[in-house]
């Protein structure tokens, strides 16, 4: 080595370790931006799931109010063996109305009456025809019954606030309505369960009423007409593209074109369901069917990709040697192929519908965002989905909807963390690497 | 599968489609968000109270509602549109030419716009003419009435003395919203007439005036959720807030009314008509499916009967304001007949 070389290499050492402290500074401050970019997002995270569980807990809870009501058929106003539409017609607001001026008798006033009605739910009087249609021989009784208490009494009661300081409540009830429900607590009327209704009742205007049974039927629904129609087709579409078509100019405008419609904003699909399917097919308005149909054209695309890429990942040789023990092209496929990427295809598909559950802008324009009290039984009812009913709880006057609107995001969570549950879960279990 | 069997599937499935005429057998209801929660309520005690299913509503804005209404006859139409004004001429005539020529009108009530703060800071009492100095784009020169220039009020107290001395600031509806086309038509035209020489102006000029909201900061759109203006309210006492009454009702104890002309936005006081920005509300029937879709009849029953929209009725309870007695037997009554609705 001669004498200049030496000086020369010296001379990139000393640059090179000048220039390392500052290297690693930067190495340092990349790791450091990374790992506040995570903490940063699981923060995020944390706060958005803390604010919607703390705030969606109160609505999986119902306070319930026990008062005795007299059936007899003179207070109800039917005639003896009703018939159900007789029934119907009976005054049962009357019957509860009475029942709660014996339980408060001093209250005399028109509007002390009202303030006192207004404790318990309207959902009152279908309790009581339900337990007449079941019942009919609890008429002419006594009965003591638990009643919904109405939305503002219950979120009272259920935040378990000191009813003897009516000052530091924040509510519309009031000082009568508190003292009625502090009395009424005394004596052990209350009482907070877990409330099935949200589960098993539609939407309602009166928030203790109000469920998500509807909209979770109606997103089963949509997402069953989803999974039919863009599975069988995407794949089809996918191996087609992936292990027969010809690599020419039409195959490559179908790819790019695919690929273009993954991108498209999801209102355009709306705008198409509502001018083909409804316009011109006359497919019922708001129904399931329709939604699906248009949730599975943006869905399309994304399995498309997803299908393709899992085909792609099946290595060449399983593919030779199948066809070299005379596997015909199509047996090469559906024997060997499509199995070993199903795994994936799957994952894609989860994916792909987990988008389509939480979807609402296309749904619009198809009435899909609607109020929906009955809860549909098949796919031509009208219906609306979770994530709508989401938005229609969050835009109500009364507040207790509120806490409905977290609720029903949680439920909608849960449902979506499920279905990516199942697609890690596929993809744990059935992939292989090779 | 070879091309024949394929076109002839596809046939199939086609004529299957559009000749099914999938009779529905629940009335479908589309239109204004205003008298969405009125409606949604009517129609879920219809549906607990007779063997009809629920009615399907949407609220789709009362524009829109006209456009599906009007566009013509059979059940993959609507048969109840909900409107936060009356049907105007044009949309008429589109329904008519659609085929839809028997319409039964029905004005149910009315619906208050408050001007709220939070209950924490003092109530405002102001006229309609302050509302429109306060948030119009352009006012007239304070100097020289004559001569319009851009709002150059920072104060409540530069334009009412009696006001306090806080900064403009009003969190309201955008202008997709029903409750802003109201409140502009209603509060802001109000203050406008009260100026000789806006008044003066010719149509167009007259309405970019008095409609065009000022965009330096002192009118924030807070978007279509009523909630979340009442919520800023609560958290910024110096804030007043544009919404509907019926979040007035529900949120008393967090929001009060301004005194608007000498009235807060009371259920008497808008029922009386003495608080100005109040709007009337309607729904439309169309009366050639009655008879074809179960329960359009018995629905109309339902709305208009005293339990529903009379003065101690439900409907008063969620915050709309009732007719007077004479106004509702005679609609009432009009109603039950089936009268047909011209506007030509």
């Amino acid at each position: 080595m001669s004498a200049l070389e030496k000086t020369s290499s010296s001379a990139t050492t000393e640059r090179v370790k000048a220039s390392l402290t500052k290297r690693y500074a930067a190495e340092k401050r990349f790791k450091f931006y990374g790992i506040f970019a995570i903490s940063a997002s699981i923060a995020f995270l944390f706060i958005l799931l803390a604010s919607i569980v703390s705030k969606g807990l109160p609505a999986f809870t119902q306070t319930y109010v026990k008062l005795d009501v007299s059936l007899t058929a003179d207070a109800l106003g039917i005639p003896e063996n009703a018939t159900r539409d007789e029934l119907r017609k009976a005054n049962f607001s009357g019957v509860i109305k009475s029942s709660m001026r014996e339980r408060f008798p001093d209250v005399k006033k028109r509007k002390e009456k009202k303030e006192l009605y207004g404790l318990i739910s309207t959902g009152a009087q279908y309790d009581l025809f339900d337990l007449l249609i079941e019942n009919p021989a609890v008429i002419g009784t006594d009965v003591s019954m638990w009643f919904m208490a109405d939305d503002e009494l219950s979120a009272v009661i259920k935040s378990k606030a000191d009813l003897t300081n009516p000052d530091s409540l924040v509510t519309r009830l009031s000082d009568n309505q508190i003292a009625w429900a502090k009395d009424m607590q005394d004596a052990g009327e209350f009482d907070v369960r877990f409330n099935s209704t949200f589960f098993e009742n539609g939407d309602s205007r009166e928030p203790e009423l109000a469920g998500i049974r509807a909209a979770l039927m109606g997103s089963a629904f949509t997402l069953l007409i989803t999974f039919a129609l863009s599975f069988p087709i995407a794949v089809a579409a996918a191996i087609y593209l992936e292990e027969f078509a010809p690599q020419n100019r039409w195959t490559d405008i179908v790819e790019v074109n695919i690929n273009n419609l993954a991108a498209v904003p999801s209102i355009v699909f709306g705008l198409l369901g509502l001018a083909v399917f409804i316009n011109f097919f006359h497919l019922p308005r708001s129904a399931p069917v329709v939604g699906g149909i248009v949730l599975s054209l943006m869905t399309l695309p994304t399995i498309i990709i997803s299908s393709r890429a899992a085909l792609k990942a099946v290595p060449p040789s399983i593919r030779e040697a199948a066809r070299g023990l005379g596997a015909s092209p199509l047996q090469v496929v559906t024997h060997h192929v499509l199995p070993l990427a199903m795994p994936g295809i799957l994952t894609g598909t989860i994916i792909g519908l987990a988008q389509a559950l939480g979807e609402t802008a296309p749904l619009l324009m198809i009435g899909m965002v609607a109020f929906i009290v009955d809860i549909p039984a098949s796919v031509t009812d009208a219906a609306t989905v979770l994530p709508v009913q989401v938005f229609l709880w969050a835009d109500s006057p009364e507040r207790a909807f509120m806490e409905k609107t977290s609720a029903a995001i949680m439920v909608l969570l849960v449902f979506l963390i499920l279905m990516n549950a199942i697609a890690v879960l596929l993809r744990k279990r059935f992939e292989r690497r090779w | 599968m070879n091309k024949t069997t394929l076109v002839l599937s596809s046939a199939v499935l086609a004529s299957a489609f559009s000749s099914a005429a999938f009779a529905r057998d629940s009335i479908s209801i589309v239109g204004s968000s205003t008298v969405y929660p009125f409606a949604t309520v009517v129609a879920e005690r219809f549906g607990k109270t007779t063997d009809f299913s629920t009615p399907k509503i949407e609220s789709t804005g009362s524009g829109g509602g006209f456009k599906l209404f009007c566009s013509g006859i059979g059940v993959q139409t609507p048969d109840v549109t909900n409107a936060s004004r009356r049907m105007k001429v044009s949309e008429f005539e589109s329904c008519q030419a659609n085929g839809v020529t028997d319409i039964v009108e029905v004005l149910i009530g009315f619906d208050g716009i408050a001007v709220a703060n939070s209950v924490n800071s003092t109530q405002y009492d102001m006229g309609v003419k302050d509302l429109y100095l306060a948030l119009a784009k352009t006012v007239p020169n304070p100097a020289n009435a004559d001569e319009l220039i851009e709002n150059p009020y920072k104060l409540w107290s530069e334009i009412n003395p009696a006001l306090p001395a806080v900064d403009i600031e009003v969190l309201g509806p955008p202008p997709t919203s029903g409750t802003r086309d109201a409140f502009v038509e209603l509060a802001m035209e109000g203050g406008c007439e009260q100026f000789p020489s806006v008044k003066a102006l010719d149509k167009n000029e007259f309405k970019s005036v008095c409609h065009t909201m000022r965009e330096d900061g002192a009118y924030v759109e807070a978007g279509e959720n009523d909630n979340l203006i009442v919520q800023k309210l609560e958290a910024n006492p110096n804030a007043l807030g544009i919404f509907g009454f019926s979040f007035l009702e529900q949120n008393s104890d967090k929001v009060q009314s301004s005194i608007i002309d000498g009235y807060t936005a009371d259920f008497d006081a808008i029922a009386d008509g003495d608080y100005i920005i109040s709007r009337p509300l309607y729904f439309y029937v169309k009366a050639q499916h009655v008879g074809t879709v179960p329960g359009i009849e018995e629905y109309l029953a339902e709305f208009t009967n005293e339990q529903a929209w009379g003065e101690d009725g439900y409907l008063a309870d969620k915050g709309m304001i009732p007719l007077d007695d004479d106004l509702r037997s005679e609609i009432g009554t009009a109603v039950s007949n089936l009268e047909k609705l011209n506007l030509q």
